[in-house]
């Protein structure tokens, strides 16, 4: 942990959809170069803290600390300028348009007040994606056309180049092959490394295992607990998911051993 | 790989354009008049409205939206141009003022679409039948006729071998080709049909462009409006009726896809050229109007059956 005080803190978010308390009163620490998990089952509220945090709904209550700014609620712009970018498990991408395009989405270089600056683009776009590994057959070819790993790439391309410090992905290698997933695994690794504050949902046990720092457990639109990946094991984390492991049991059988 | 990917894309345009050249061959094979300035100059001044309204509806058809309204929008701005001069407003402030009631049409559907999320069929719809209604109101249902000289120009002037419509169509659709694929509204226009969502999440004010892109579309119905009331030195009110149809015959017919996110100018310039010289060949051939209605209908039917197509394949 790079930093005394957390980039991003979490303090009693709460979100109702009706009936249904999506999330009761959570909090959250996230510091710079670490990667933080965030597990659980389904409904258990990962899916909308993460909303959240990339802006794209707003809390019922509580608020949001980003690098000392307190925020009530967040717009999807508000989060981009706070430092938040966010790969989206559906990845967000526009299918009908290129790569570069779809990185500079929301950002794009301009020459002469009015036109696009394409050739810059194009050429920044050709160097992140070869300073990050990815690999694209065609700059110019939509990206509806590349297979799940290399859009994977372009959805992370972008979210670095939006220049936030928090990376949030969400199940980033749901619709991978095993060489795909190694690499994005690889690089997000590289990206704590870096500095980043990386945040990843995942379902995939060996997967938050080997790449995170800590482990958030959420069940029911509450964090169960936070631990630190190298004080557990699989087999504990999933029993605390499934409610199998309560807290109180937990700290006992942590103190035991 | 850049060149052959560029020609896949421009696949509907240049079998358009193939279709455009075998027509042209045909009818100046079947008819001695056809291949003349004079009758070029014609198809290029009957287009001319079509391509006003398609280049409006392209932006919109681009951004996933559609606009039923612009036949009807332009006939009302026209009303709204003839009353003023009547009321002896000058030619300028009547002009002004028939672009600012289109407008006010255009803002009402934009950001009926975009704020409140209703579908923009049903929308422009109801602003279709508003613009007529409202039309109607304003005529009594007569048509308003006899205007100055200098109104008339705008219809029936001549600038060197072309006159005001022709030159406003052709200006509208390099200020189009600019906008659509050199700029940041033209882009966004697209990504609003690609995947609205996803601009919206980068942070992009979507119901800000999505409003805009129907904002325009009723400017250049504007245009139409007073290209129409100028050549035809009277203002009807229902003047405009089924042009919607039209426009978007040509906008799909250029290649755009009714989803959005694609999308071409130049494409729907060829189009409505190439519908334009359909019909002064069908007219030509002694066809009559009931039957040519019969082929614009047929044509927009097939060419919506191929852009689906095209789209599953993708």
């Amino acid at each position: 942990m790079s930093s005394v005080q957390p980039f991003l803190q979490v303090r009693g978010i709460a979100k109702r959809y009706s009936n249904i308390e999506a999330l009761k009163a959570i909090d959250l620490d996230l510091y710079t170069g670490e990667v933080l998990a965030i597990v659980g089952d389904n409904g258990a509220g990962k899916s909308t803290i993460i909303k959240i945090l990339s802006g794209a709904i707003t809390p019922d209550s509580g608020e949001i600390i980003i690098a000392g700014r307190k925020y009530s609620k967040l717009k999807p712009k508000t989060a981009l300028d706070a430092g938040i970018s966010t790969v989206y498990q559906d990845l967000a991408l526009i299918d009908t348009m290129d790569s570069a395009s779809n990185i500079f989405l929301g950002r794009e270089h301009r020459k002469h007040f009015f036109c696009l600056d394409d050739k810059r683009m194009q050429q920044e776009a050709l160097d992140l994606l070869q300073q990050l590994g990815i690999y694209i057959p065609s700059l110019y070819s939509t990206v509806a056309c590349l297979s799940g790993g290399q859009r994977q790439g372009v959805a992370v391309a972008r979210a670095i180049h939006q220049g936030g410090r928090l990376l949030i992905f969400d199940e980033p290698t749901a619709a991978m092959g095993l060489k795909e997933t190694a690499t994005v695994l690889r690089l997000i690794r590289g990206l704590a490394e870096e500095g980043f504050g990386v945040i990843v949902v995942s379902h995939n046990m060996e997967q938050v295992f080997k790449i995170s720092d800590r482990i958030c457990i959420m069940r029911q639109g509450e964090v169960v607990d936070c631990v630190k990946t190298s004080e557990v094991n699989p087999q504990d984390v999933v029993a605390m998911i499934t409610g199998a492991i309560d807290l109180e049991d937990f700290s006992i059988y942590r103190s035991k051993n | 790989m850049a060149v052959r990917i560029r020609l896949q894309r421009l696949f509907p345009q240049l079998l358009l354009t193939g279709v455009l050249g075998f027509l042209i061959i045909v009818l100046s094979l079947s008819s001695e008049y056809f291949l003349s300035w004079d009758n070029f100059r014609n198809i290029l001044d009957q287009s001319s409205v079509h391509i006003l309204l398609a280049l409006g509806m392209t932006f919109v058809i681009a951004s996933g939206g559609i606009d039923l309204s612009v036949g009807n929008v332009a006939a009302f701005s026209g009303v709204v141009m003839a009353v003023a001069m009547k009321a002896d407003l000058g030619v300028f402030s009547a002009i002004l003022l028939g672009y600012l009631a289109a407008f006010s049409f255009g803002l009402v559907n934009g950001l009926v679409v975009s704020y409140v999320k209703v579908n923009p069929f049903i929308t422009t719809l109801a602003s279709m039948s508003i613009a007529r209604g409202l039309a109607l109101i304003l005529t009594g249902g007569v048509s308003i006729y006899g205007f100055s000289a200098s109104f008339k120009f705008w219809g029936t002037g001549s600038i060197g071998p072309i006159n005001p419509p022709i030159l406003f169509s052709f200006i509208l659709v390099i200020v189009g080709i600019f906008l659509m694929g050199y700029t940041l509204w033209g882009k966004y226009s697209l990504a609003l049909g690609g995947n609205g969502e996803a601009l919206r999440r980068a942070g992009v004010n979507v119901n800000l462009y999505r409003t805009s892109v129907y904002c325009f579309s009723a400017l250049c119905a504007a245009t139409a409006g007073l290209v129409m009331t100028a050549r035809l030195n009277s203002a009807a009110p229902l003047a405009g009726a089924t042009y919607e149809m039209d426009a978007i015959a040509a906008v799909i017919l250029g290649g755009a896809s009714m989803k959005g996110g694609r999308a071409s100018i130049l494409g729907t310039f060829i189009a409505c050229l190439t519908l334009g010289v359909l019909r002064n060949g069908l007219t030509m051939m002694t066809v009559p109007t009931y039957y040519q209605q019969l082929f614009t209908g047929m044509i927009i039917l097939v060419a919506i059956v191929i852009s689906e197509l095209r789209s599953k394949e993708e």
